[in-house]
């Protein structure tokens, strides 16, 4: 009687993932039929769908949209950050249930691009024209190894530093943000600024959430990270790696850390109760905190990131194969992604533009946010974007960063001493090819 | 003449003949479509996850060499894939036996005349009918280290607080809570009901020999309802191999790396947690089909353990 059932069982477990597996061998039928017939203005009524993870800001831009196609209806779903990007795989490789336009994040951008067949060469809608507006690198990740056009930027994530004013000047240091800019030129600086913080520090604050993110931000400023250029991983023997592990094992050391990862619910309650002082910031990041600690107003404000600029997030807009109306997409992603449009997602929620004619303009300089104690964040962001050195990230960027994260975690709990769980991060990333 | 008398004995003949096809086919036509849904959605995926497995099998990369019976080796010496193993062993046996246990004597408290009996049944199945996320959500935030109730508890009794995620046992004991919170009533009710069929006069008979309301349960209801134990040990230990949500999203407390990887030391990743890493974060479809296929096999030799354990209660039940 146990195994009929326990057969039935497993399964109903497996028959999903077999069917989206199955589906693979007829996914490469349709395709390759190119624009629809006839350019110009269609009068046929046309859905676009577009899959995001989280808000973009779109929304109002679908309204200005439709002005000029009166004929497209647009349809937004939206996804938490990995799901998206495992239903968008699996919607690949199935051929069904992609969305017209999808979104993917820098993290698995190539590992998508490395797919060209499954998605659009945008280059074959004229999007190609598009390139001496965008930050080179940007517009570089957006390739495929062949040279098609897979993905049009949306947003870059420039590095700035989120602190809390009111926890630091209970703690006694100074609180404006150029002063508090000023105490940390170094990560070195950052963590002597912790200790002070933690010897004065208002009950239940720590100094930061916890040293994952400033792991990731640390690699985010290095020329070369977890991948070189030829997609080889290098965490064993770039230097620029075991600098920012050793960097996070001393705050460790140090006591500096809430112990709360990001993304969790702890994380979104701290940012609302002050658990910590400081978090690292990427410009899209802003919004986030707006919206986690609604009470918290006119309380945090923003200074620069210690050890120089670096990326940590950004999307890319993509037209996968399976969409019927490729030419209408298209031009949606021209739309959403032209310099105006990226300027005002920018002023509606945070997402800093990937197009560096903008920094300059004083409709961005001069932009500020009330939340953030008025922070220029204009300005702030500009600068972290202007000083952005491009790095390489590889097909198994978040495997590999998961492996290394846990590393950190195992530490933080008190599991295993840094070099212990140095050597088990080297053999896990040993077993990602 | 020769037609009509041709006929008319062929007549009855080929509807006899149509009369004994029909008795004979027709049970199979009838039972038909379930087999043929089985065939499609049963034996059909879990022939094709068999050929998955003996192939590099990316979900993203479009040509899929055959590697033969290299995933299966690489799985074996795999040491994330046993630490799985143990802990889908461990999380079972701490959730399994509790939880049978605690539903017997439930069913045994409710076996008897009680007012509002219907409230009670109800009240048992309730955590069963909700949301599986929902309950660990909750859950979660109980265990949780700076503001859980749990800890808030255990630090007010001056037993200090205890980072649930991250040791090994109280990581499997917080997740056997969670199940044992879902199935406990489920359990208790298939074990009442079975207790409803077992003659009343054998309880009254063994009451006026003064056998205590726990030794009734034991000598009387125990071996009565023991095929109904059988299968409620089976069932669990079934769905006990199979436990994955409430791991990923007791590990989604810590941060979005350990959700999958079951912790950061993989302390409470379980065997389907495992393959949902393998297939749905890294895309290894190949290798994560090796891994249901081994699971399969696993989850076959333990029920087959578990229930020649069982069976064997009998006889010392019987003696």
């Amino acid at each position: 009687m146990g195994t009929p059932h326990s057969g039935r069982r497993i399964v109903r477990f497996v028959a999903p993932m077999l069917a989206a597996s199955l589906l693979t061998l007829t996914a490469c039928g349709g395709g390759g039929s190119g624009g629809t017939a006839g350019g110009g203005q269609s009068t046929e009524k046309i859905k676009l769908s577009v899959g995001l993870f989280g808000d973009f800001g779109f929304k109002p831009l679908y309204e200005e949209f439709k002005k000029t196609h009166p004929n497209i209806e647009i349809e937004e779903r939206q996804a938490a950050y990995a799901d998206h990007h495992t239903n968008l795989a699996a919607h690949l490789a199935t051929g069904a249930g992609a969305a017209d336009v999808e979104a993917i994040e820098v993290g698995y951008i190539s590992q998508f691009t490395s797919q060209p067949d499954r998605f659009y060469d945008l280059r074959q809608y004229g999007l190609g024209k598009r390139q001496s507006e965008y930050l080179d690198w940007k517009w570089q990740q957006g390739l495929a190894p062949n040279g098609a056009l897979i993905g049009l930027g949306t947003d870059v994530g420039g590095l700035a530093m989120c602190y809390r004013t009111d926890l630091f000047e209970k703690a006694g240091l100074p609180s404006k943000r150029e002063e508090v800019s000023a105490l940390w030129p170094t990560w070195e600086q950052y963590i002597e600024t912790g200790k002070k913080f933690a010897a004065h520090a208002p009950k239940g604050a720590k100094f930061f959430d916890s040293p994952g993110e400033i792991f990731r931000a640390i690699i985010a400023q290095a020329p070369v990270g977890v991948y070189d250029a030829q997609d080889n991983i290098v965490v064993a023997t770039n230097p620029d790696v075991k600098k920012a592990w050793d960097l996070s094992m001393q705050m460790i050391d140090a006591e500096l850390s809430a112990k709360i990862g990001a993304f969790t619910p702890e994380w979104n309650t701290g940012f609302a109760k002050g658990s910590f002082a400081t978090v690292i910031c990427p410009a899209w990041m802003t919004a986030y905190i707006q919206d986690q600690a609604k009470n918290a107003a006119g309380k945090w404000d923003i200074a620069t990131v210690p050890g120089g600029a670096g990326n940590s997030g950004g999307s890319h807009l993509t037209v996968p194969k399976q969409s019927k109306h490729p030419k209408e997409a298209a031009e949606l992603i021209d739309f959403l992604t032209s310099a105006q449009n990226q300027a005002a997602v920018f002023k509606a929620i945070g997402n800093f533009p990937s197009i560096p004619s903008l920094y300059d303009q004083p409709d961005i300089q001069n932009f500020t946010k009330d939340f953030f104690n008025g922070a220029p964040v204009g300005k702030i962001y500009s600068d972290a974007a202007k000083n952005l050195k491009p790095q390489h990230l590889g097909p198994r960027e978040g495997d590999v960063r998961t492996a290394i994260g846990n590393g950190i975690g195992r530490v933080e709990q008190g599991k295993q001493t840094p070099d212990e769980a140095w050597a088990q991060v080297l053999k896990d990333v040993e077993a990602i090819k | 003449m020769a037609t009509p008398r041709g006929a008319a004995t062929r007549g009855p003949g080929r509807r006899s003949r149509l009369h004994r096809l029909d008795l004979r086919v027709s049970p199979y036509a009838y039972v038909a479509p379930f087999f043929l849904l089985f065939a499609a959605f049963g034996i059909f995926p879990l022939v094709y996850t068999a050929w998955v497995s003996l192939h590099d099998w990316n979900l993203l990369s479009s040509d899929n060499p055959f590697i033969g019976l290299d995933n299966y080796t690489a799985l074996f010496a795999d040491g994330y894939f046993w630490n799985a193993a143990f802990n889908t062993l461990s999380i079972g046996v701490l959730s399994a036996v509790p939880q049978l246990l605690l539903a017997l004597l439930l069913a045994h408290l409710l076996n008897r005349p009680l007012r509002a009996q219907t409230l009670f049944r109800i009240t048992l199945l309730l955590p069963n009918v909700t949301s599986v996320v929902a309950v660990v959500v909750i859950f979660s935030q109980l265990f949780g280290r700076d503001f859980g109730l749990i800890n808030m508890v255990l630090d007010w009794l001056g037993f200090g607080r205890i980072n649930w995620q991250a040791g090994v046992a109280t990581s499997h004991v917080a997740i056997a809570v969670m199940i044992m919170w879902r199935w406990t009533g489920y359990n208790a009710l298939i074990y009442l009901a079975a207790m409803q069929a077992v003659p009343k006069e054998i309880y009254e008979a063994a009451t006026l020999d003064g056998a205590s309301s726990l030794k009734q349960l034991w000598s009387i209801t125990l071996p009565m309802i023991r095929p109904t134990v059988i299968f409620t040990v089976i069932v669990t230990t079934i769905g006990s191999m199979q436990i994955i949500a409430e791991p990923l999203l007791f590990g989604a407390q810590v941060s979005n790396g350990a959700a999958a990887t079951g912790g950061t030391d993989r302390q409470f990743q379980t065997l389907a947690l495992y393959l949902y890493e393998k297939g749905f974060r890294s895309f290894e479809f190949g290798y994560a089909s090796a891994a249901a296929w081994v699971m399969f096999l696993l989850v076959v030799v333990v029920v087959g353990v578990n229930y020649l354990v069982v069976r064997r209660m009998r006889g010392g039940l019987d003696a």
